[in-house]
């Protein structure tokens, strides 16, 4: 199995549904140890994103996921902009020039994408961000695919592992972000990005299985 | 002269902080940023490098920012910068009011970018109750 053009572009609107769906509730999870804006920034971000895309939408895959890139850092305005902003333009170094993509690409892509991320917000695992559903899903990707697994059965490890990872920020203590300034009173809580980046996945993934 | 960009959450909170150095350094060309292009609070990487460039023909460009995204914008735009600009500019670790007002008197007395950094960074250590 491998993704092409058109499914790419299926992800990226289907990332953009699932956030406008769910800005309520990100924007909430976000006001109970933030500053309740992680829904509507993502949202900003993503309509920016769509706006960009009808004229990348027929270049390689690489352009295709620099622009959202692009399209996130410039308009989310919050952390999230310059991390998945960062994530994804990893994914467009990786993916350049290509037409469609293979598992192993694809498990590059999330790795590059996450080294990104740790790179540009210096979080490591169990400080309550979306590194902690970020770094498990790649490495559930990783495991799977070198256990020969099939491309979608890799991607539903990653989508199980992120889920897992945002739940276990619930009990943290917030070590980066907003949440920081909380202290102790941020344990009891889901992280707001950990959230997020387990939508995103799953958006990416039901494109996979339809 | 050293230019100093101010860069907040809050466009109002930016502005009132240049306004409040301004008066110690007349001269001093210091430029506010803050906010989304749709007016929430926030800070975005294009807004920020376009304010940079706006300080003009300066010897260096000092950053001072609030918090959080903040720090990770400023250094996307300072990434996105010409080479040659980007030489001539630093993020500094001050807090942004007390270190606008002693980097505003820092560059009107015609320090360089690595002083007026050093002690902008220094009014973290400064008392204010006396
Ligand atoms: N340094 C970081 N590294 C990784 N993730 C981070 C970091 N800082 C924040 N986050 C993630 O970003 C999410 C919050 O995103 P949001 O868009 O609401 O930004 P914000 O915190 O409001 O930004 P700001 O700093 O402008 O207030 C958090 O839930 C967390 O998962
Ligand atoms: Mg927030």
């Amino acid at each position: 199995m491998k993704v092409d053009r058109d499914q790419v572009v299926a992800m990226i609107k289907e990332m953009a549904a699932v956030v406008a769906q769910n800005k309520e509730y990100l924007t909430d999870l976000d006001s109970a140890i933030g500053d309740g804006d992680h829904g509507i920034n993502m949202d900003r971000g993503l309509r920016k994103v769509l706006e960009k895309l009808p004229p990348v939408a027929d270049k390689d895959i690489g352009t295709i996921f620099k622009n959202v890139g692009m399209g996130l850092i410039s308009a989310v305005g919050g952390a999230a902009g310059p991390l998945y902003g960062t994530f994804f333009l990893q994914f467009g170094k990786i993916a350049a020039g290509k037409e469609e993509l293979t598992t192993s690409d694809i498990g590059a892509m999330l790795a590059a994408g996450l080294e990104g991320i740790k790179q540009r917000g210096k979080a490591v695992v169990g400080e309550k961000t979306m590194v902690d559903a970020l770094e498990p899903a790649v490495e559930a990707f990783a495991a799977a695919a070198d256990a020969g697994k099939e491309l979608l059965a890799c991607f539903q490890a990653a989508v199980a592992a992120a889920e897992a990872g945002k739940k276990a920020t619930i009990p943290l203590v917030a070590k980066k972000g907003r949440a920081h300034y909380l202290g102790e009173r941020s344990i009891g809580h889901q992280d707001p990005g950990a959230t997020s980046s387990e939508l995103l996945l799953r958006a990416m993934l039901k494109v996979l299985e339809s | 002269m050293v230019g100093i960009v101010i860069i907040s959450h809050s466009l109002k909170a930016a502005e009132g902080i240049k306004e409040i150095a301004q008066q110690m350094g007349r001269e001093v060309p210091i430029v506010a940023v803050g906010g989304t292009t749709d007016g929430d609070l926030g800070t975005e990487p294009l807004a920020i490098k376009e304010a940079i460039e706006r300080v003009g023909e300066v010897d260096g460009v000092l950053l001072l920012v609030d918090l959080g995204s903040a720090v990770m914008n400023t250094q996307m735009a300072v990434e996105m910068l010409e080479d040659e600009l980007q030489r001539r500019v630093v993020l500094c670790n001050a807090p942004i009011l007390e270190g606008a007002v002693v980097a505003a008197v820092e560059s009107a007395m015609g320090h360089t970018l690595d002083q007026v950094r050093r002690a902008a960074e220094g009014a973290a250590q400064m008392e204010k109750l006396l």
